[in-house]
């Protein structure tokens, strides 16, 4: 049995547990339905040209893990942000952990998508955001179906969350092979501001795919930084489905730092809903051995005076395999559109791949678009001048990579977060400069 | 003083109708309308093929059959009827001629409209021309001189005969019969084309060009043409369309493979004005196009193309470079206005060591037309030291036409160095202000810009040619080409 007949005949021994009455039913019903007929998607599909699930599907998944299994936090501490005071999400196999967590109710909500499922008083919101930006594709559909858990957060009006919020994700590796499917939901209401990271670990080297959800509604005005850490272990694959709507003059801004895995495909959707909105993607990637981690971000530009900014720089070496695969789409009305798009790249060794495909496609004439996109080394009279200085090359290369990817960092916020990547990439380097950038 | 704006330069592009659409009667033998192998040797039989070429056109057929028509570009179109198409159709007044004052008057005249008369350009250019009016070759000039330096210019049906061991050798080989949809059709009934073969070490004295036109009604136009440059050797070959008006669509799927062995040179240039349709969208050619050029070692292949015409296009001349230190180049201007859509780029694929290749695009829509640049640079895992630079520009007029960019890299060598860059604007107001302060009215004004956003592909025109493509340039975007 494939993982696809699987997943389906799952899907119904789990749907008759819950309430069929429930308001879900027929979303899910319809998305198992919408799964079973795309299936998952091949390379012949444009959107997955250069990314082949093959080699992940072929694995015997357990969609549902049998017990609930406990971990404790000092195993664990290094992969939370543990030096600045946050509000945590944290599940385990994808199930909430609530010794590992801290969540509140406390004039804002940030708890569990099940309780926010099946308690009535959230209903309301429910019935107005979830699933309601989720593209039909087949993996977000298959999501859809299986939606029970992940994070719920609803912030109001005019708040200004003064913790960041972590979201982590563990497996433990109890079972052979697990598939996850957490589903978060994230409303921030006009004026206010928050801050999210989220993180995807498992504790051991079995397989693991995370096919992932999240819908983000950034009402006016409000401010969402969000910050995704991929730095998984080489069995662990994941698909992120991120979809997230701006309405009028609202910042929103995601960074995605992907260092492990071995499949990442970060599906990143931005769908300007308003005037004066700004959206800022951006990201660093380092990988090697045979990872292969995918950009796919499509920015969509509906109304006038909009800005959009994509940076994404890459860094390849063994025989990893790189994709990237920017769209902005500017409609008729969306005139004084600012969208930038930039891809650098660099090759470090022979056998790595890169693919880019940096597309615009504009409708309206009063617009500032431009895209960029290089495939290149590190420039060598630069290290020359390193070299020269006494700096061993391994030391002048890190730096370089360092300057390379340091514009992305910059625009972070959490300067725990930025402490913290820059050990991540100088532990992929192999290096210690000391000091940092 | 009556301002002239923007707003009246689209008012005058929407209601501008094809100057060159007119329709010279020519006696044509055509074939009844359908296609199935019977056609395939019929049209090999009227040309007096040998054997292995009916057998080619078979295959190619065979391989047709069974593939579909492509859907992934960019363009909306009502599909061509295959059947309902006539494959050949060749001008009634055979044989070919000595002197000019023999060709049909009526031909003549319609040169004269199109302001490339023979004559002129025997006296004036020096150009050698092949001149193809609906698939048949029926003059051909300067063959002497050419003749006298080893250099072989001639129609493919010619080449067939005449050199079948150059044909046989090279057809087929950079655009291979399975290539692609239109490909596969093109081999299987190509009527006619030009053959151009330049021997080793042979700087070919003139520009050699060929003008193509669709003249009769309902039958698609097939060209084939085929260039050869030796070991060493240098050729510049032009090619240039226009076509009559007409309503229903005709259908253009031409394969041009270009062939640059070791230390040659093709610089391939193309001015391409087919009917575009009337304002509504109505009627124009379907411009289907396989090109492509493979460079040996040392060699060099430039493509440069002004599109101006056509209701659909669909073309991406590209270069393979098999060859260590090979060049490609590729230089476009893409105009669409109406309801025109072009869906055009180029291919570069870096095979051998050190090699070298260069894109500029330049886009530029009016009306409710849409224009696409769609492209891959491919450098694959031996190419050491491979260098790319590509730039799009899209110049949008109006608010109702569309500016796509499509580039695709793949880049499996690390010492790759790959730039790519694209941007999309209109016309500045504080260009036009800047030109407006210095006393050049706005029309001038509007013309200067777009010279100068297409000045780099148009400098890479030859002579002779720059003057026919900025006469084309303003039919599509008259008044604002100086």
């Amino acid at each position: 049995m494939d993982l696809k007949e699987k997943l389906i005949s799952s899907f119904w021994a789990f749907e008759n547990h819950l309430d069929e009455d429930s308001y879900l039913h027929p979303i899910r019903t319809d998305a198992i339905k919408r799964f079973e007929e795309k299936g998952f998607p091949s390379k012949k599909e444009e959107a997955w040209k250069y990314t082949s699930l093959n080699s992940v599907l072929k694995h015997d998944f357990s969609v549902f893990p049998k017990q609930e299994n406990a971990i404790e936090y000092n195993d664990v501490k290094k992969y939370f942000i543990h030096d600045i005071d946050t509000y945590k999400i944290v599940f385990i196999d994808g199930k909430y952990s609530s010794h590992l967590s801290q969540t509140t109710h406390d004039g804002m909500d940030i708890c569990l998508m099940s309780s926010a499922l099946s308690k009535p008083k959230y209903r309301i919101l429910i019935e107005n955001y979830f699933n309601k930006i989720a593209e039909q594709e087949s993996l977000t559909s298959l999501n859809t179906a299986f939606s029970s858990e992940g994070a719920y957060i609803h912030i109001p009006k005019n708040k200004m969350v003064a913790k960041p919020i972590q979201i982590i994700h563990f497996s433990t590796g109890n079972e052979s092979a697990i598939m996850l499917q957490p589903r978060n939901l994230i409303v921030v209401d006009e004026n206010s501001h928050v801050q999210i990271i989220e993180r995807h670990q498992s504790l051991t080297d079995n397989q693991v795919l995370t096919n992932s959800v999240s819908e983000v509604f950034v009402n006016k005005r409000a401010i969402v930084d969000y910050y995704k850490i991929q730095n998984d272990n080489l069995n662990a694959s994941l698909i992120d489905n991120t979809y997230i709507k701006q309405k009028q003059e609202s910042i929103c801004s995601v960074h995605t730092f992907s260092f492990g895995g071995k499949l990442t495909r970060n599906n990143l959707n931005f769908s300007q809903q308003g005037e004066r909105i700004n959206s800022t993607l951006k990201g660093v990637t380092i990988i090697g051995d045979k990872q292969h981690v995918d950009h796919n971000t499509l920015v969509h530009h509906v109304e006038p005076n909009c800005e959009s900014h994509q940076d994404y720089k890459g860094i390849f070496g063994d025989s990893a395999t790189g994709v990237f695969n920017g769209k902005i789409i500017v409609d008729k009305i969306a005139q004084k559109t600012n969208a930038f798009q930039s891809n650098k790249n660099i090759l470090v060794s022979d056998k790595a791949t890169i693919n880019t495909k940096p597309q615009l496609e504009i409708f309206a004439d009063d617009v500032k678009c431009s895209h960029g996109c290089t495939v290149g080394q590190l420039d060598e009279s630069a290290m020359f001048y390193l070299r020269s200085r006494g700096i061993p090359e391994k030391e002048a290369k890190a730096l370089l990579m360092y300057a390379f990817s340091n514009n992305v960092l910059n625009s972070v916020k959490i300067p725990e977060i930025k402490q913290r990547i820059n050990k991540i990439i100088a532990n992929k380097l192999g290096v210690n400069i000391g000091f940092d950038l | 003083m009556n301002k002239y704006t923007e707003d009246d330069l689209r008012e005058e592009l929407k209601t501008k109708e094809y100057e060159y659409g007119f329709y010279t009667d020519i006696k044509s033998d055509t074939f009844p309308v359908g296609l199935n192998e019977d056609i395939v040797r019929a049209i090999s039989l009227k040309k007096e093929e040998p054997q292995w070429m009916t057998d080619w056109r078979l295959e190619s057929y065979r391989a047709w059959e069974k593939m579909v028509e492509p859907e992934w570009a960019n363009v909306h179109y009502a599909k061509p009827d295959f059947q309902a198409i006539s494959y050949y159709s060749a001008p009634n007044s055979k044989p070919k001629y000595n002197s000019l004052d023999e060709v049909d008057p009526e031909l003549l005249a319609t040169f004269q409209k199109l302001g490339i008369s023979l004559d002129e350009q025997k006296k004036l250019s020096g150009v050698a021309m092949d001149v193809v009016v609906d698939s048949v070759s029926v003059a051909t000039t300067f063959k002497k001189t050419l003749a006298e330096k080893g250099i072989i210019f001639c129609s493919i049906s010619e080449a067939i005969q005449e050199h079948p061991e150059l044909v046989k050798k090279y057809i087929g080989t950079v655009v291979p019969q399975k290539d692609n949809f239109y490909a596969a059709l093109n081999s299987a009934v190509f009527s006619d084309g030009s053959f151009c073969y330049i021997p080793k070490g042979v700087k070919c004295p003139m520009e050699l060009s060929t003008y193509f036109r669709i003249n009769q009604a309902g039958t698609g136009q097939f060209e084939r043409t085929l260039v050869i440059a030796d070991e060493g050797s240098y050729v510049s070959y032009l090619e240039g369309c226009t076509a009559p008006s007409r309503d229903e669509n005709q259908l253009h799927a031409a394969v041009v493979e270009l062939i640059a062995l070791d230390n040659a040179e093709i610089k391939y240039s193309t001015v391409q004005n087919w009917y575009p349709g009337n304002s509504e969208g109505k009627g124009g050619v379907y411009n289907f196009v396989t090109k492509r050029g493979l460079c040996e070692t040392n060699a060099k292949i430039s493509w440069t193309q002004v599109e101006t015409g056509s209701a659909v296009t669909w073309k991406y001349p590209s270069c393979v470079l098999k060859g260590d230190n090979s060049v490609g180049e590729f230089y476009s201007i893409a105009v669409t206005n109406n309801h025109q859509q072009a869906d055009t780029g180029t291919k570069m694929v870096h095979l051998g060591k050190n090699t070298k290749s260069t894109i500029i695009s330049k886009g530029i829509s009016a009306g409710k037309s849409q224009n696409s640049y769609r492209g891959l640079v491919q450098v694959h895992a031996r190419a050491d030291n491979a260098r790319n630079f590509s730039q799009c520009d899209s110049l949008l007029m109006g608010n109702d036409c569309g500016a796509h960019t499509f580039p695709y890299i793949e880049a499996k060598n690390k010492s790759a160095r790959i730039e790519h860059e694209a941007t999309t604007s209109k016309i500045g107001e504080d260009q036009i202000f800047y030109c407006n302060q210095r006393g050049i009215d706005t029309e001038k004004a509007i013309a200067l810009i777009v010279n100068g956003f297409s000045k780099e592909v148009l400098n890479k025109l030859p002579m002779e040619f720059a003057v026919e493509a900025q006469k084309l340039l303003e039919i599509s975007l008259e008044g604002s080409v100086g």
